[in-house]
């Protein structure tokens, strides 16, 4: 076999397999940075040997083996953690036993989920934590993505799993009574991996971390294991609402357009389809929460593509709720957006104007929707300088040349 | 604490500062005030200034006894500085959201440094 196609082998076994690999090593030692080494060199050697011996039948449990192997090396040489030698053992045969040909070996990446969202483990770790071992994402990606120091981030990943390692946090399914709180931490990991949808009712993007397809990716993944969780099934449903959108996001030329301008021929019809079957399944379990309400708020936008309507009262009811459970920044700007649409400016400017100063200092979206709204009201010099404000808070260049253009239309 | 948002810029950007087409030059000067404005208002402006191009730029360098003085600026690479911010923030990750702002352009590059604190 060619080395190029054994490369591609070995890729594809990385990206299929590499998060369940993981998992399977790290809930058997409770030691995710050894096994992260340990799979690393499994790959490592896949790429020396599989060009010579050809691909094995199954490429994950060679991996496996290897990776195994390497372990119990490391262990023995390391003499630091033998507690972690019969585990590995225990590992090895449960393994073995696992890898009869079509069986595959048990999927732990729902406990890996878990123990990433601990909460023990610092907040701003969870996300980047998840990317690393489920993923499998270099941290250099994740630092840029997070606009983090990659050393800094190095340090809070390495931090994270030595913290999992020497308090022993288990890899296990929370209780039937902690699962709320232990699954809304994961649901708000996947959801920062993938920037915030709301952001586009208020006028601005969201924040684009170029992560949203691995957002995506964990979004499927948990919702495979977890398939009877209607907010598993809502936070899909809520990431696909906001991806259907993002060949409409650009004209042609690159100039941003903002959601209540985009093109709807441009929004992808199959996502709209899938995101709407996901929404209405969720709903049927009769458990309302904050990503079916985030996914249905996105639902009547995108049922714009079909009526050509936006139904602001629809949207405003739906804030209203989201304020009530999940009161967020976004979600407040969001309120006063729709109300604004569905009632009045004026009644959407309080709204606006009743969120404390100090939250909005840097958020951007408050300012561009201030500006709209004060446009609508036509007290234009302070309209000017909202604007002034959303641009200097822009990061996105295309965000900032469409303000400035709406700044130069006549009032 | 205080960190410096270092803002180096290409030999376009020096350039379009004076672009005889009235647009490009104001595309290019409009988009300062309001990220220093924004700085200003949510409290973290500690300071900064933008640079002249490297060509007003006076190097001086001193060998044991012996001073040179050269024109232009101290290192030949492709960006230059352009100019600098002062914030005040509590840590780094605030400080390249921050930098994260800077008015984009391409070949623009923005370095961050935690500022010494102040001696004495």
């Amino acid at each position: 076999m060619s080395v190029d196609a054994t490369h591609r082998a070995v890729e594809q076994a990385a990206r299929e397999s590499y998060g369940r690999l993981l998992a399977f090593l790290a809930a058997r030692t409770r030691d995710v940075a050894a096994a992260e080494d340990a799979l690393a060199e499994a790959f490592h050697a896949a790429l020396e040997h599989w060009p010579r011996d050809g691909v094995p039948a199954q490429p994950e449990a060679w991996l496996l083996t290897a990776a195994r192997r390497r372990l119990i090396d490391a262990s023995r040489r390391a003499q630091v953690r033998r507690d972690a030698l019969p585990a590995l053992l225990v590992a090895a045969d449960a393994a073995e036993e696992q890898l009869v040909p079509d069986l595959a070996f048990p999927d732990e990446r729902l406990k890996l989920l878990f123990v990433c969202a601990h909460p023990a483990i610092a907040r701003d770790v969870h996300t980047p934590l998840m990317l690393q071992t489920v993923l499998g994402l270099d941290a250099a990606r994740i630092a840029s993505a997070f606009l983090v120091k990659p050393a800094t981030m190095g340090q809070r990943l390495s931090r994270a799993k030595a913290k999992i390692r020497d308090a022993g946090i288990a890899f296990e399914l929370p209780l039937a009574g902690d699962l709320p709180a232990r699954l809304g931490a994961v649901l708000e990991a996947i959801y920062a991996a993938y920037g915030s949808g709301w952001d586009d009712v208020a006028g601005a993007d969201p924040r684009r971390r170029g992560l949203a397809i691995e957002a995506v990716a964990l979004g499927r993944t948990l919702l495979q294991l977890l398939p009877a969780e209607p907010e598993a099934r809502g936070l899909l449903a809520l990431m696909l609402y906001c991806e259907l959108r993002r060949a409409a996001r650009r004209d042609e030329s690159g100039t941003y357009v903002p959601l209540s301008r985009q093109d709807t021929m441009r929004w992808s019809r199959p996502l709209i389809a899938e995101a709407d079957r996901l929404l209405q399944a969720a709903q049927r379990a009769g458990r309302l929460g904050r990503f079916q309400l985030e996914a249905a708020i996105q639902a009547v936008h995108a049922r714009r593509a079909v009526s050509g309507v936006t139904d602001w009262e629809a949207l405003a009811l739906l804030y209203e709720g989201l304020v009530r459970l999940a009161p967020g920044i976004g979600a407040l700007v969001g309120r006063a957006a729709a109300v604004a649409e569905a009632r009045d400016a004026e009644h959407g400017w309080a709204l606006l104007q009743a969120i404390p100063a100090e939250a909005v200092r840097d958020y951007q979206p408050y300012w561009a929707l201030a500006t709209h709204l004060l446009a609508r009201l036509q007290r234009h010099g302070e309209a000017d300088t909202a604007r002034e404000r959303a641009i200097g808070l822009c990061e996105d260049p295309a965000m900032r040349t469409f303000l400035r253009q709406q700044g130069r239309r006549p009032h | 604490m205080n960190y410096s948002i270092l803002i180096y810029e290409t030999a376009a950007d020096f350039a379009v500062r004076n672009d005889p087409d009235p647009e490009r030059r104001e595309a290019y000067w409009s988009a300062w005030p309001p990220y220093a404005q924004a700085l200003r208002e949510a409290g973290v402006f500690a300071g900064g200034a933008g640079l002249e191009p490297p060509d007003t730029a006076t190097t001086l360098r001193f060998r044991g006894d012996e001073q040179l003085v050269q024109d232009g600026p101290f290192a030949d690479t492709k960006e230059q500085l352009g100019g600098f911010f002062i914030v005040d923030v509590p840590d780094l990750d605030a400080a390249l959201a921050w930098a994260a702002r800077v008015p984009r352009s391409p070949g623009r590059v923005c370095e961050v440094r935690p500022n010494l604190k102040p001696m004495g």
